[in-house]
């Protein structure tokens, strides 16, 4: 157990490498109940939150979800995250753990008349089910992604979202705090097994999701990060206008995915020699090689452009790949 | 992935590096503790044959999904031998830390050095109480 964003949370349970492989093959379960959940409801809560959020709520209905940006007026992220529209006037933020507090004052702060933003954090737990069997072994049905309708796991209610940061197919159950415990002791019956933050990440990483706090800060910006297709630039919100510069006049610098060409392991805070920096790096289970994200001069950005990281003084040559940098092989 | 085992006729380093010693050559690697407080390994940063290393100084790396670990060397020599088959299959370590799992064969500079070390019963006694 570690501390992580003032929880003690398990890094691993049988092995990250184990756990990583069950994900990818057959189906496993994350406690992720440290993830912050911020409710926004009233007739104007749509209002607030499509001037606040860099996505467009207008594309989604009641039993949708958008991943979407928290920004600030340099265009900077605040915070990444998914929105349930609940109810035509009511919203739920699914916000990192790390973020939670920031977000909710930043959106309190903000509100306006007929809006209401209220921290429900403490109420709810969230468990992960991801892997190409999650849905079997839950007896649930096929649906779309970023959908979600309340249900019962063996009689636990809970609310079922096909979301997930794996990559697989799956579900984020979200579930009353006191009903924790028995939906967790249910989904590893029905044969998930537990994984732990260090999968997590292994995981999240070979895909590409970016990490806030990592690949993503309130002093990166959406483009840069390659997130320009999260911002909906012809609405208003903040930070709109810096971004719709900024993708004009093209970044200085982006995100990039790379796969190591020589045996190392790259790590967050490396130096990339040709410019820039790794924003984060593990050893990928599916390549068995070492795998990473980091910024580099937009000039030196494309794939299969080489780049050679500092990995504590010995230079290690790396490639950029396009993302993601592990993708199912269709069968 | 090997069962915790601690054998009696190697010597060990406080930073859970083991010793065999055969005349005046020493085949070093990590005990039972540090290859289970890693977890998996997945990279084998050895040092380059004929490199001289000192005791309690760094003369390689090893590293597991979750973290990086200094290779602390337990007795002063010449590297004669790098286990090639680590470098290609790190987990080896894991699955047999003190046979197939060994790190690096040296030629000892200072056998007297070897009076420091803790024998299995004095290691396994620190690592109790970690």
């Amino acid at each position: 157990m570690v501390p992580f964003a003032g929880w003690d949370m398990p890094v691993q349970y049988a092995g990250v490498i184990p756990e990583h492989l069950a994900v990818r093959n057959d189906c496993g379960a994350f406690d992720v109940s440290h993830m912050g959940e911020i409710e926004v409801e009233g007739p104007r809560a749509l209002e607030l939150l499509q001037s606040l959020l860099a996505n467009d709520l207008e594309r989604i209905e009641p039993g949708q979800a958008q991943y979407t940006l928290l920004t600030n007026e340099r265009g900077g992220i605040l915070d990444d995250l998914i929105v349930y529209q609940l109810e035509p006037c009511r919203f739920l933020l699914i916000v990192n753990a790390a973020n939670t507090d920031a977000a909710y004052r930043w959106l309190k702060e903000r509100e306006i008349p007929g809006s209401d933003v209220r921290d429900v954090s403490d109420q709810y737990a969230l468990i992960a089910v991801q892997g190409p069997k999650a849905i079997g072994r839950l007896d649930l049905g096929d649906e779309p992604a970023f959908t979600f309708a309340m249900g019962a796991i063996d009689d636990v209610e809970c609310l079922i979202a096909r979301t997930g940061y794996t990559g697989e197919a799956g579900v984020e159950l979200l579930v009353m705090a006191e009903d924790a415990v028995e939906l967790w002791d249910t989904v590893l019956a029905r044969g998930a097994q537990p994984c732990g933050l260090g999968a997590r990440d292994t995981l999240r990483l070979e895909v590409c999701f970016p990490l806030h706090g990592n690949d993503i800060t309130p002093e990166t910006d959406a483009i840069s990060a390659g997130l320009g297709w999260v911002c909906a630039l012809d609405k208003e919100f903040t930070g709109a206008g810096e971004l719709r510069r900024i993708e004009e006049e093209g970044p200085s610098r982006r995100l990039v995915a790379f796969v190591m060409e020589e045996r190392a392991v790259p790590r967050a805070g490396m130096t990339i020699l040709e410019g820039g920096e790794v924003t984060s790096g593990t050893h990928s289970p599916m390549l068995e090689k070492g795998i990473g994200m980091g910024y580099v001069p937009a000039a030196h950005s494309q794939p299969d452009t080489d780049i050679t990281i500092d990995v504590r003084g010995n230079a290690r040559k790396a490639r950029i790949v396009k993302k993601p940098i592990y993708r199912r092989e269709e069968s | 992935m090997a069962a915790e085992s601690y054998p009696e006729e190697l010597r060990y380093h406080s930073e859970h590096d083991w010793a065999r010693i055969e005349d005046d050559q020493a085949t070093l690697g990590i005990t039972w503790y540090a290859q289970d407080s890693l977890g998996e390994l997945v990279h084998y940063e050895p040092p380059q044959e004929d490199a001289r290393i000192e005791k309690d100084r760094t003369y390689g790396e090893v590293e597991s999904v979750k973290a990086v670990s200094d290779l602390i060397s337990p007795l002063s020599g010449r590297v004669v031998e790098v286990n090639q088959k680590v470098v290609g299959a790190p987990e080896t370590v894991n699955d047999d830390p003190y046979g197939e799992g060994w790190l690096v064969r040296i030629e000892l500079t200072d056998p007297g050095e070897v009076d420091d070390l803790l024998d299995a019963d004095a290691y396994q006694k620190l690592v109790a109480e970690q």
